[in-house]
């Protein structure tokens, strides 16, 4: 594939899109913004025709890998098929035009959406309310922790300034608590990949808020002790937070609310099927237990007795944390999540639980058969799973990185790499419900013929990818010498 | 095997401190630079900063990873180390002379005999 | 079964494969006890695509029909057929994060035209791939000038009254955990702008930064050059919030007073992307190149692959949560990269030209309504400063009334300033904010006045 311009480098000095805009204004219509707060140079965006737009990003496109395209087993990012009929159902006219500000007259429509939605996130996670506001799973995060924290301060305990977190947690959780003003302590996980019981009750204690723990955890296994974990956490008066990231795992089989969680997350993004546009935007929904009811984010949809809806605000919930963003959060990805939910119901969505589990165990079987190595070969997967390559790093000189980028040239998207952090040299694994049996097949004979390779020619491997529109990139140039924009 | 002078001491969070007449030298050792890989970015606290031993004094940068550097000793920081801004290369090339970080007035003379000695931090990495 | 493949031969063969004899078998390390069976049964039965479809057709209905008049932050423009034609494509929308880089270069080719078009726009040197909406991004910039402000050893920042309330809550639901105050600064009740001398009482005093917002949410143009020269004088950064669409007429962040904003951000809706809501929109945000360590969020640079060809890859990575964790600029991980991408593509088709054709569209048919609504008896601009493309009008009835009058005849009239600044001052009380854009015609205007007139006789 040969290497595209950028949009700039097409442009061309008074060549327009010219059907695009509306007709130039006369001058004299603006002559009531004063000279001074006008700019003198315009600015220099591209200069090209509705034909060289259209090429030009029909290309581009062209170099992404997608779930349309390939199989795409990232593990905790849940790539599963993004249904066309949610993406059609939230382009609706009536949805895209409604202003976030329309008065509750012109929005029973999309409020019903909302408010149904609420409900069955209730539902399936077994927690008391929801709020839809956060717009993103590490916004979902810090709603949650936010709440923690407006809990403990309601009732005057601010001697609580620690969050838990189990050392194979995600990133963003560490990165929420010191966003909610919190310390941070770590508590080790064991060999299992069950958080380590002992050292968690010795670090508990008058000076813990919470504890944010995924479930399964990170290393792609169900936290057996969960109920003690609870307990000993809510013993010394801590909050339990579930960050929802693997919620596909168990959806429709098990309730972080009967977990004893008080508070969740959820990736609509992941779980509920929209997609992710190269990188957002998601949705990171927040359900919560009894006692923390009172501090849910707003806006939210409500009912009267009339049947009629209406908004939920800081107004008359006063003790909510308060907004996350300008209005109400991503309301259309939201609707694409009402339309999967609505289209799966209650059986599918057991199933997706059911499925998920499957596929996550059957590949793994199968890659363990062709010679690769599990992390936790004693346990049952959940929806994802861990690979390490440390033998082949050690013994040939391949690295996780390696194979991962040698996949590409097979035409399957890589697994996650090097995380979790604790397990060297790893793949995280994650299949989800919606690939055929013959796309994970497919992907355990690539695997199978990488580590061939890596054991007769490992070259092959160390200098992939081959087919694809560029080589492995020089990262360190890009870190070392910036270069963020186009200059002509 | 990486390389560690015997005449300088070191702290367990990997820096090196060197001693000359009160004025003490910080760098990262060997051993850590090649664990963080090329390194893209380094920060370096002010001129007159005064820093107690322990304290974050600044941060290293890779492409993967990023390291929080800890002052080894007490005192002011005298001089720092400014060919690293274009150049943070020159810590994994040369870590012990043109790659140092910053440099040290020290307050409490005694606090370089807490610091480990050569022998001593090569038996922590061994056990790493 | 809805988006699952597999038949009963599969589900045999990977149950042999595996050694299980079943499904639930899968499920033997959780207690049996937590299992959810039967606890679900408040969900509604699956539907069908076309009854799915139907079902939201009837709801989306529902909502259609009005005209509005509504802007407060997110507005009314036409959008072109192939903005999100090729932005819903599979390759677009069902791609992820671009981590891994060479099987990503569509993606992040598009962020680094994106960061360059923002950069242009706004007349900064760097620019980040987006964060969640203009208010939120507000939020990550107030926290980023504590970072980048060295002087200073203040957690608290200045932020105009006449700022969009919105934001000013947003941001202060996110700041607040990390004890960052928000210091009010007062609007002049004649002219609708943040004048110098509210801010007289804070000189001498520790600020990290000052807000400004061109436009205001009154659509008052304030006198930003004054206003960014006052706040480095006095040792503060300025963080611009800005409206994408004027800048192709107004004078661009990085060129206020004499040094410049050091951090810009704003709402990127009105660059390609649907009302729809709410979201999903995307805030930009740029700032000096001195201070690109302090930014969240993703950021793409461009190097050359080991043949030496150019490609585009993720950087700076080492300020974010998966390496730096609780050390990270941001918890954030994701950008709006749907609507950023849409949003590249508007612009590009746009081009300066038809930008600022829009942009001057915008202020001339708001200009327009504004006089067509003062002809009414009783109804007057509530301020005297030049305005982009909204403006705040005093009514002689209390403004929840009247907008509720005006809605029953299908005319969304704007957002009432009772509930926001009604204590500020009484005419508030009586004051909505009006918005008119390039898509409004000379006959929706009409039939607001007409409605207006109606409603307040």
């Amino acid at each position: 594939m040969s290497e595209t311009q950028l949009i700039f480098q097409l442009s061309q000095p008074g060549r327009s899109a010219v059907s695009q805009a509306p007709k130039p204004v006369a001058d004299d219509k603006l002559s009531a913004i004063p000279a001074h707060l006008r700019r003198k140079q315009k600015p220099g965006l591209p200069e090209v025709s509705e034909l060289q737009v259209v090429r030009h990003y029909t290309n581009l496109s062209s170099k992404n890998f997608a779930i349309d395209k390939q199989f795409y087993p990232l593990g905790s990012c849940t790539m599963k098929y993004n249904p066309r009929g949610a993406n059609r159902a939230a382009m609706l006219p009536g949805f895209l035009n409604r202003h976030p500000l329309a008065p509750e007259s012109h929005s029973q429509g999309f409020l019903s959406c909302m408010f149904e939605l609420q409900n069955f996130l209730k539902e399936v996670t077994g927690m008391k309310g929801v709020s839809l506001a956060p717009m993103a799973g590490a916004q979902g995060e810090f709603a949650g922790v936010a709440m923690i924290r407006a809990y403990h301060e309601a009732r005057g305990d601010d001697a609580r300034t620690e969050i838990l977190i189990p050392e194979a947690a995600h990133g963003t959780n560490p990165a929420t608590a010191v966003m909610c003003g919190y310390k941070v302590r770590e508590v080790p996980v064991g060999k299992d990949g069950d958080v380590d019981l002992e050292a968690l009750k010795q670090a508990c204690g008058p000076q813990t808020a919470g504890l944010m723990m995924t479930n399964p955890s990170t290393c792609g296994v169900f936290e057996r002790q969960i109920e003690a974990i609870a307990k000993t956490v809510h013993e010394a008066g801590g909050l339990l937070y579930y960050d929802g990231a693997n919620l596909n795992a168990i959806l429709g089989k098990v309730r972080p609310g009967d977990m004893g969680f008080d508070v969740i997350h959820m990736n609509l993004h992941k779980t509920f099927a929209t997609p992710h546009g190269g990188g957002g935007p998601g949705a990171g929904p927040v359900g919560v237990s009894e006692r923390l009811l009172p501090y849910l984010p707003t806006p939210m949809a409500g009912q009267r007795d009339d049947g009629s809806y209406h908004w939920v605000d800081t107004d008359t919930l006063t003790t909510s944390i308060g907004h996350m963003s300008a209005f109400m959060g991503n309301a259309g990805v939201l609707l694409r999540a009402y339309f999967y939910a609505r289209s799966l119901g209650r059986e599918g969505m057991i199933r997706v639980g059911e499925y998920s589990t499957l596929a996550a165990n059957y590949l793994l079987k199968r890659l363990e058969a062709v010679g690769c190595t599990a992390a936790y070969p004693e346990r049952r997967a959940s929806h994802e799973f861990i690979l390490t390559f440390a033998k082949e790093a050690k013994e040939w000189g391949v690295t996780a990185m390696d194979i991962a980028k040698r996949l590409l040239d097979y035409n399957q998207h890589a697994p996650t790499t090097y995380f979790p952090l604790l397990v060297p040299e790893c793949f995280l694994i994650e299949p989800t419900e919606t690939e055929t049996k013959e796309a994970l097949d497919a992907f355990v004979d690539a695997m199978a013929a990488i580590l061939d390779e890596a054991r007769n020619q490992p070259e092959t491997v160390k200098e992939a990818p081959f087919t694809q529109p560029v080589r492995r990139l020089d990262d360190v140039k890009a870190a070392r010498e910036l270069d963020l924009t186009w200059s002509e | 095997m990486s390389e560690i002078p015997a005449e300088l001491r070191y702290a367990s969070s990997h820096e090196w401190a060197k001693n000359d007449d009160g004025t003490v030298t910080v760098g990262i050792t060997e051993h850590a630079q090649d664990a963080m890989g090329d390194l893209v970015y380094v920060e370096l606290p002010e001129v007159g900063q005064v820093v107690a031993a322990g304290d974050e004094a600044g941060v290293v940068e890779s492409v993967k990873a990023a390291s929080d550097i800890y002052a080894p000793v007490s005192g002011e920081v005298v001089a720092i180390n400014e060919a690293l801004e274009d150049e943070p290369e020159l810590v994994n090339n040369a870590p012990y002379e043109g790659g140092w970080l910053f440099k040290i007035q020290l307050s409490d003379e005694s606090e370089l005999d807490s610091l480990l000695t050569a022998d001593q931090y090569q038996a922590q990495i061994d056990s790493e | 079964m809805p988006y699952i493949p597999h038949t009963p031969d599969d589900v045999r063969a990977m149950l042999d494969a595996i050694g299980a004899d079943s499904i639930e078998d899968l499920f033997d390390e959780i207690p049996a006890h937590l299992k959810a069976a039967g606890k679900l049964d408040a969900l509604p039965e699956g539907l069908s695509e076309m009854e799915v479809t139907r079902l939201m057709n009837d709801r989306a209905a529902q909502d259609a029909g009005a005209v509005s008049f509504i802007g407060a932050g997110a507005y009314q423009h036409h959008i072109p057929a192939a903005v999100w034609e090729i932005a819903t494509r599979g390759e677009f929308y069902t791609a992820y994060t671009p981590y891994q880089a060479e099987a990503s270069q569509g993606t992040l080719q598009v962020i680094y035209e994106f960061q360059t078009l923002m950069t242009r726009l706004t007349a900064m040197d760097v620019s980040n791939a987006s964060v969640y909406d203009g208010a939120s991004g507000l939020a990550e910039a107030v926290l980023m000038s504590l970072r980048a402000n060295r002087k200073s050893k203040s957690r608290k920042v200045l932020v105009p009254n006449a700022l969009n309330p919105r934001y000013t809550a947003a941001t202060n639901a996110i700041v607040e955990n990390q004890n960052v105050a928000l210091q009010r600064v007062d609007f002049d009740v004649a002219s609708g702008q943040t004048p110098l001398d509210a801010l007289q009482g804070f000189e001498g005093q520790d600020y990290a930064a000052l807000v400004i917002s061109q436009p205001n949410y009154f659509g008052s143009l304030e006198e930003v050059d004054a206003l960014t020269d006052w706040a480095h004088a006095s040792g503060m950064l300025v963080i611009a919030v800005v409206n994408p669409t004027s800048l192709a007429l107004l004078t661009p962040p990085g060129e206020w007073g004499t040094q410049g904003a050091d951090i810009v951000v704003g709402e990127g809706q009105p660059l390609g992307v649907p009302l729809s809501s709410g979201g999903p929109y995307f805030g930009f945000m740029c700032c000096k190149q001195k201070h690109v360590r302090q930014m969240p969020g993703r950021i793409i640079g461009r190097t050359v692959d080991l043949e030496g060809k150019q490609g585009f890859t993720l950087t700076l990575q080492a300020r974010e949560q998966h390496i730096r964790r609780s050390k990270a600029t941001s918890n954030i991980c994701t950008n709006q990269g749907l609507a950023m991408t849409a949003a590249t593509i508007y612009t590009s088709l746009l081009g300066p030209d038809g930008l600022a054709s829009v942009a001057g569209h915008c202020h001339a048919n708001t200009q327009a309504l504004a006089d067509k609504l003062t002809a009414i008896d009783g109804v007057e601009r509530a301020f005297s400063a030049p305005t982009f493309h909204e403006v705040v009008l005093t009514l002689p009835k209390p403004a929840n009334q009247v907008l509720a009058a005006l809605a029953e005849k299908d005319v969304l009239g704007g957002v009432s300033l009772a509930n926001d600044y009604g204590m500020v001052s009484p005419k508030l009380e009586n004051a909505i904010l009006v918005n008119a854009t390039e898509v409004h015609s000379d006959a929706d205007l009409d039939l607001f006045a007409a409605a207006l007139k109606e409603v307040l006789a």
